[in-house]
């Protein structure tokens, strides 16, 4: 029976999730419930289902009864709880709708056990067993035959290109051979966001930074890190790798996006099991490194009360964290914070392909309103973020409750205040 | 008891064969399982690394034991009532002078301990802690949510030796060899349950808050 084959799918896939960390998470945990309370979906919902360690109940079960000789020995008995395909099915809404992949439960848990990441893994099962939320299966589908989750296709990219370069008078080069750094985007940014890459063009002009754009590999969007299915995810991070090799280029910039960075930067050298000949900066990296050594000059400040939220995968799996603050201070006199900023910062409740997959829309914006009164304690004018998914998600958010909040992206902030002159004086462009 | 014609020899059993059993079990049963860990590894990681894994590894471990201001406030009685059994239990278990004595008599090691009365002072704060865990544990709904059997288990097996300790220090069984003699079964009790349980977080968290620590460090988040 296909359900058969399935299970026993699901099941050798997580297995071989297991490793010696996810041994001493499950080892460790005490039911103390904390990690519960770090997680939006519980705090906003009051379900306890949504406790982050219970999400990963079927990879525990395949952890005791495979890899502990005490739940070995149960499993001979007949004693041990099995995991079965209705097991899987019930747990597919958990993994897929309500969790973001945020990994702040991993940073609250006493013991120290990274849920987040178990998530991640239980998510690699539901995927060889064919529990997969609708959403998720068509961008995923899309990210392979079409080259990006939103059926984007090179000509969408070029009309954009088209219409910048028009309003802007700025070129923006594609497959230039040999430029210093290569620049990807996010289909939200390509439809949704534009105003990103014709930010790019202006501050990489005013820092006369050598770039370009691939017409093989400019999608950074990741489907298949969302959908868990490293297959996917392989093949995607594979055609960014072949696009920066045959230009050669030194960089690779992720946009602001936050699990394309994550697919990129950190997981994609694993995916593809071996280290890259270029390096991988994310947007906002190179935006600071520009300032600090004085290449990016700025004039004039937003005097609006404005706030910054970062988005899960760049601050709190990223370790992008300072670089957002010095831009801001840069450019921003009102810059407060939130509660909980930084690396324990809220989740916008979209992330982890939870904002693909309408199933659950209902319980991402419940679990919104954390984000809204974080944003009601401080009451400000403006919210800042750098991460083209949170920002549609936050706008939507915030659009829902009635607060009337503009949401911009960091980079085009900066690029609002890039210094005049330089702008005019830099025609230097390779 | 019919095995033992008196109390001196149950103690003397207790004490003997019982004890070795008892510690030979946890001993082996916790290298199984740190083995069993450690014997699955981890897999290479190609990426370039940001920061360094050790240090942040090891920083971790000490600074998981402060609990960030925001889940406080969301849950001051699990994190308060968490300290404070965790201090006492400390307290009895190490500081208590025949307890210093048999680890000396066991590992030839020793330290000074606390006069007797704040070690039963201590007793019973952890006593009431571990009730009032309990007693959160069957009420809060996500741990209502969460618990199994063995939550429970764990908490009688680990409440035994204070309530049997409690009352041979205050010659609340007859004989006193009888008392003692229980304190100490009750002890071997929780030894030979240990590896089988979440009891063994007292070991692995030093594990897991290492891994949490080193890949944040690895990515230079700081933990
Ligand atoms: S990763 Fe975030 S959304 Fe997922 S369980 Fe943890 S806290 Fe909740
Ligand atoms: S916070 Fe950690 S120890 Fe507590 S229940 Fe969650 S995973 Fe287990």
């Amino acid at each position: 029976m296909n359900d058969t084959l399935n299970i026993t799918k699901g099941i050798n896939a997580l297995k071989e999730q297991i490793d010696a960390p996810t041994a001493a998470f499950f080892s460790s945990c005490v039911h103390c419930g904390l990690c519960a309370e770090a997680c939006l979906f519980y705090t906003e919902t009051n379900d306890p289902k949504y406790t982050p360690i219970n999400k990963v109940e079927p990879l525990k079960r395949v952890w005791e009864s495979e890899y502990t000789l005490f739940g070995r020995l149960k499993k001979a008995l007949g004693l041990a709880k099995p995991v079965t395909d209705e097991l899987l099915a019930e747990w597919e809404p958990l993994i897929y709708d309500g969790c973001t992949l945020c990994g702040r439960c991993s940073m609250v848990c006493p013991v120290g056990n990274d849920i987040s990441t178990m998530i991640r893994k239980v998510r690699e099962g539901m995927v060889a067993s064919d529990h997969v939320p609708e959403g998720l299966v068509g961008a995923s589908t899309r990210a392979v035959k079409i080259g990006s989750p939103m059926g984007i296709r090179l000509k969408a990219l070029q009309a954009q290109i088209k219409h910048i370069e028009r309003d802007t008078g700025l070129k923006i080069p594609i497959d230039v051979e040999g430029a210093d750094y290569m620049a990807l985007l996010s289909s939200m940014e390509i439809i949704n966001f534009p105003e990103y890459i014709e930010s790019l063009a202006k501050i990489f002009k005013q820092a006369n930074v050598s770039w370009t754009l691939s017409s093989e590999a400019f999608e950074a969007t990741n489907s298949g890190i969302q959908i868990g299915s490293s297959d996917i995810a392989r093949e995607l991070v594979q055609r960014i790798v072949d696009g920066a090799e045959k230009l050669k280029v030194k960089y690779v910039i992720s946009p602001e996006c936050g699990h394309a960075f994550t697919a990129i930067r950190w997981d994609g050298p694993n995916l593809i099991g071996k280290s890259y000949s270029f390096k991988v900066v994310h947007i906002l990296e190179l935006l600071d490194e520009l300032q600090q050594s004085g290449r990016l000059k700025t004039q004039g400040m937003e005097d609006k009360k404005l706030t910054f939220h970062d988005p899960c995968q760049i601050v709190r799996k990223g370790g992008v964290e300072a670089q957002p603050r010095r831009l801001l201070s840069q450019v921003a006199s009102q810059f407060v914070e939130m509660s909980d900023p930084g690396k324990m910062n809220w989740c916008c409740g979209g992330g982890g392909g939870v904002s693909a997959n309408e199933r659950a829309d209902d319980v991402r914006l419940k679990a919104f309103n954390r984000k809204k009164s974080q944003l009601e304690e401080i009451n400000v004018e403006v919210l800042v973020t750098a991460c083209a998914n949170c920002r549609l998600i936050l706008e939507e958010g915030l659009e829902e409750n009635n607060m009337d909040m503009p949401v911009v992206g960091l980079s085009e902030l900066i690029s609002e205040h890039l210094l005049e002159e330089n702008a005019v004086e830099g025609e230097r462009d390779e | 008891m019919e095995l033992f014609s008196n109390a001196n020899d149950f103690l003397l059993w207790v004490r003997g064969d019982a004890f070795n059993i008892a510690l030979g079990l946890f001993i082996i049963g916790v290298l199984v399982r740190i083995l069993e860990i450690f014997l699955l590894g981890r897999k290479k990681d190609f990426s370039e690394a940001r920061g360094t894994q050790w240090g942040p590894g090891l920083r971790n471990i000490v600074s998981r034991s402060v609990v960030d201001n925001g889940t406080f406030k969301r849950a001051p009685f699990v994190v308060v009532v968490g300290y404070i059994w965790h201090i006492c239990f400390f307290i009895v278990l190490f500081l208590f002078i025949p307890h210093i004595e048999l680890i000396n008599a066991l590992l030839g090691i020793q330290w000074p301990g606390l006069a007797s009365q704040l070690v039963d002072a201590a007793t019973v704060v952890a006593m009431v802690s571990l009730v009032a865990m309990l007693w959160h544990r069957l009420t809060h709904p996500v741990l209502k949510f969460l618990s199994t059997y063995e939550d429970y288990v764990v908490w009688f097996v680990t409440f035994l030796p204070l309530l049997t300790g409690y009352m041979a220090f205050h010659r609340m069984i007859d004989p006193y060899p009888l008392a003692l003699g229980l304190h100490i079964l009750s002890v071997e009790l929780l030894m030979v349950i240990f590896p089988f349980t979440k009891l063994m977080h007292a070991f692995t968290l030093f594990i897991a808050r290492w891994y949490t620590g080193a890949m944040m460090g690895r990515k230079g988040i700081v933990s």
